[in-house]
């Protein structure tokens, strides 16, 4: 069948085109105007007041750093991302194969499901140190911290795309003696879809923190340790540098995430 | 007279039987459909048509009687039928034509360019030929309807169950699919049995309606309808037909009120 990829194909090209990319930016006009006032605005008083760089640097004293050190903030943002994008994908499989159990068996239903929203009221920052004896300061305690952090959402979300299904539908799909994979794979699953991707886009902005928390705890790499020594020898442009690094990251990645969510499932924003 | 295709038989279903004051949703109904005939089920809210719909469709079984299709009781599910809901309950990442080709997903192992040549036939047949590749949002309620109509011919069953399929449609539109409707089952020569509360529909549709009484839901009487389609609803018959229709369903009212 190709009538729908045409479609979905043209969702994507009609989104990727240059057109459409000026026109968001004409309808993100004042909120980037109001970015770049504030820029200014920051600068001048820094200026005007005479502020000690260690309190507040300069935005533009916060580029050049940026520029400066890029060598060395640019590797440790890849180890960052690589723990983020690891737990990220983590989290994907257990919070969909979670819900699928949660939604498949009443049983599981009735245990698994309370312990799931019961581990939502741990603070996972305080299992990070845990986290560190078991699995050392390298990348593997990261991404299982983000993985506990941020799999919570897309449970949830999986687990309400998963039920939330017409009775009719299933009665209809019963009456011709479908069987539980089928009710399955061609109704439930594609159903939770949309609700999987925007439980992908909360999580995604708490993968950001999961990981630089587990930073701060050890690292041995990352931005989050560069923040840990550059706060430690009051180097306050480069933790700022830093942490503008971080915004960029995941803003892109939350970005990336919007994007996958609006045009994946292009039967949720059709004309 | 036509051969007997369906034939219920004391139907009875009772909910929660071990409870102390059980659910009686349907007691002891009893009437037969012939192959190829429009047969209306009308009743107030109440009457148990979710629960008769379910029952022929084989996916609950009755406490006690049973619907005989050609002579089997029918004991489980059986796929000898299509549904058509009040909603058209179509499956939204779909298009139209793999909404009307689900049927055939689950029946068969493969959907063959047989089935797709079929299924856009039966698009063709209730109006939507150039709207195969559309998604369901794209499309009026009434069209959204249709389509379910076609999902529910799709894998040629004996007979159709449709449970007030054009309940949530406007005045307007749920006369015009009434008419599509009596044409698309002069085509496809099917057995049909329709569910609605509104008389004026049944009587305009139907060759025999079945009135029911609510709560617990059984025959109250069974109305031929002889008049040539396409009837004509201001007509002095049509019009007394559904005063008598009314009529039956009000003394069954009045009976439950005493």
């Amino acid at each position: 069948m190709t009538g729908p990829r045409i479609g979905k194909r043209g969702a994507l090209s009609r989104r990727l085109s240059l057109a459409a990319l000026s026109e968001r930016l004409a309808q993100h006009q004042l909120a980037v105007l109001a970015f770049i006032a504030l820029l200014v605005f920051w600068e001048l008083v820094v200026v005007v007041f005479g502020v000690r760089e260690i309190i507040l640097p300069r935005p533009s004293r916060i580029l050049a750093v940026m520029i400066e050190e890029r060598a060395l903030l640019i590797r440790n943002m890849w180890i960052t991302l690589y723990e983020i994008l690891v737990g990220f994908a983590l989290s994907v499989v257990v919070g969909i194969g979670l819900a699928v159990a949660i939604v498949h068996s009443r049983f599981l239903e009735k245990t698994l499901y309370p312990l799931v929203v019961a581990f939502q009221n741990v603070p996972r920052v305080a299992v990070g140190p845990l986290l560190v004896i078991w699995l050392g300061s390298g990348i593997a305690s990261k991404s299982v911290l983000v993985l506990l952090v941020c799999f919570f959402p897309i449970v949830v979300n999986a687990a309400t795309g998963l039920k939330d299904v017409r009775q009719e539908m299933i009665n209809l799909l019963v009456a011709l003696r479908a069987s539980r994979a089928q009710v399955f794979w061609k109704v439930r699953l594609p159903n939770a879809f949309p609700y999987i991707l925007s439980g992908m886009k909360i999580a995604m902005t708490l993968a950001v923190i999961g990981a630089i928390i587990g930073e701060f705890i050890a690292a041995e790499q990352g931005l989050g340790l560069i923040i840990m020594i550059a706060t430690a020898g009051l180097n306050t442009p480069l933790v700022m540098a830093a942490i503008a690094l971080l915004v960029i990251m995941g803003g892109a990645l939350y970005a990336l995430m919007s994007f996958l969510a609006d045009t994946l499932a292009p039967w949720r924003k059709l004309p | 007279m036509p051969e007997r295709l369906l034939e219920v038989e004391h139907l009875t279903k009772t909910y929660f039987p071990d409870r102390k004051e059980p659910l009686t949703a349907l007691a002891d109904l009893t009437f037969s459909v012939a192959d190829g005939e429009f047969l209306s089920l009308v009743g107030p809210s109440g009457c148990g048509k979710s629960t008769f719909i379910n029952l022929a469709c084989g996916i609950a079984q009755p406490t006690s009687g049973h619907i005989r299709l050609r002579g089997e009781p029918i004991t489980g599910p059986i796929s000898d039928v299509g549904i058509a809901f009040q909603a058209p309950i179509l499956l939204e990442w779909r298009t139209v034509l793999q909404n009307v080709l689900l049927p055939i997903e689950i029946l068969e192992r493969r959907v063959t360019s047989f089935h797709r040549e079929h299924a856009g036939s039966l698009l063709k047949l209730v109006g939507l030929a150039g709207f195969a590749d559309a998604y369901p949002r794209e499309l009026s309620g009434g069209m959204q309807q249709r389509v379910s109509i076609c999902r529910a011919l799709v894998h040629n069953p004996s007979f159709l169950l449709m449970d007030e399929p054009f309940g949530a449609l406007d005045a307007m539109t749920r006369d015009k699919m009434n008419l599509e409707l009596l044409r698309i089952w002069g085509q496809a020569r099917k057995t049909l049995i329709f569910i609605t509360h509104n008389i004026a529909e049944a009587v305009f549709l139907s060759d025999r309606v079945v009135v029911l009484t609510g709560r617990p839901g059984t025959v109250r009487d069974i109305v031929g309808i002889d008049s040539p389609r396409p009837r004509d609803p201001t007509g002095a018959e049509f019009r007394a037909t559904e005063a008598h229709i009314r009529n039956l369903i009000g003394e069954s009212a009045a009976d439950e009120d005493q």
